[in-house]
């Protein structure tokens, strides 16, 4: 089965401090990899790599089209939710249902609390066809109610022949397979 | 999506603080009376070199709001994994930011000549040269706002880049030497692109 992203060989420098190297990854259709390590253990980078938006200092990297959720909200915080999503398109009021914002559809973005933010940054990705999903630390401000429905949205997407790399500190709701960093 | 990002950056230049470029050029152009005098001649000849260094100074304004926000958003980045260039990004913020700022120059332009005594084929030239230019000086400003994005004083910083580089732009425009001021707007405006887009790339970390 052809990988949604692979890693040949690659080395990451950051400001002069080499943060990994000779790192091979596969992530192939229905799976899904955790990268853990300390503070500082590149898991951030790792992912913005990944997403080409970081360049490697060797090695290289193969992805497919993306989704990519960070600390970054991207959203107009003067817009309504809805119409702030929809500038990124994708099925934007049933991603919004399925991380329980749908009411949320008409509060402007800059009235979201950090936790409902982060709904909505995660609601930008699983509004898209991406098959291939990046998420940077997604539980951080989620309640236990938002780790729930992560974790369903996360297992239908694995089920319909996604993939998703997720970097955090702390565990994922469901299987992962571990990718560690700084070890 | 190129479509889409000039049509958000219009409504957020139009909803943001549009009307402050244009006031500060109608304030600058206000001012000359005072510093100058009542001289009604003078104020004439120099009326279309002071509209010029209004209007150069006004563009001056919004330099900060034009790509720092989106980068520090998060919005760049978005953009780039949704298969955008950088380039088709810049050139989609040029687009929007001359329109959110060309044509209300333009207008503007109609009282700020009354405040100069200006005659009624001077405004007619300065506003062809304004509109030959526009273009041009908001290719600068958009080129200018991604090289300093992210960087501390980037208001001041950006201040000292766009005017020394939009000096050819106010010879060429305040001499009515439309030709000449029409190929420097070109050059500026089919190379602002590729300087906003390598710098929205470097910038990124």
């Amino acid at each position: 089965m052809t990988p949604l992203l692979r890693f040949e060989g690659v080395a990451l420098r950051r400001g002069g401090r080499l943060l990994f190297e000779d790192l091979d990854l596969n992530l192939a259709p229905g799976e899904t990899v955790q990268v853990e390590g300390p503070n500082g253990s590149g898991k951030s980078s790792l992912i913005r790599l990944a997403a080409g938006l970081l360049r490697s200092e060797r090695g290289r990297v193969h992805r497919s089209a993306l989704g990519l959720a960070d600390d970054n909200l991207a959203l107009d915080r003067e817009l309504p939710l809805r119409t702030a999503l929809q500038f990124w398109g994708g099925a934007v009021d049933e991603a919004m249902v399925q991380l329980g914002i749908g009411d949320l559809a008409d509060i402007p973005v800059r009235l979201l609390s950090s936790g409902q933010a982060k709904r909505a940054a995660l609601a930008r990705v699983f509004a898209s066809t991406s098959r291939l999903w990046l998420l940077d630390e997604p539980l951080n401000a989620l309640d236990s109610d938002g780790v729930d429905r992560l974790s369903n949205v996360i297992a239908g997407h694995i089920k319909a022949g996604g993939a998703v790399l997720a970097a955090s500190h702390q565990p994922l709701p469901g299987e992962w397979r571990s990718l560690e960093l700084g070890a | 999506m190129i479509g889409a990002l000039i049509a958000r950056d219009v409504r957020r230049g139009f909803t943001g603080a549009a009307w402050l470029p244009i006031a500060f050029f109608l304030l600058v152009a206000a001012l000359m009376p005072f510093a100058i005098g009542p001289d009604a001649k003078l104020l004439s000849r120099i009326a279309p070199g002071a509209l010029w260094i209004a209007a150069m100074t006004a563009a001056l304004l919004p330099i900060e709001r034009l790509v720092e926000p989106d980068r520090s958003d998060g919005v760049l980045d978005q953009l780039f994994v949704h298969g955008m260039a950088e380039e088709s990004v810049a050139f989609a913020k040029i687009a929007a930011h001359w329109v959110t700022f060309g044509p209300l120059l333009l207008v503007a332009a109609i009282p700020a000549s009354a405040l100069l005594a200006m005659g009624g084929s001077s405004l007619a030239r300065t506003e062809l040269a304004l509109a030959i230019g526009s273009p041009g000086l908001a290719s600068l400003a958009v080129a200018i706002a991604a090289v300093t994005a992210g960087l501390p004083r980037a208001g001041s910083l950006a201040g000292l880049l766009l005017l020394p580089l939009a000096v050819p732009l106010l010879i060429f425009g305040a001499a009515d030497a439309y030709l000449l001021e029409a190929a420097i707007s070109l050059l500026l405006t089919a190379g602002a692109p590729f300087v906003a887009g390598a710098a929205i790339r470097a910038a990124r970390t």
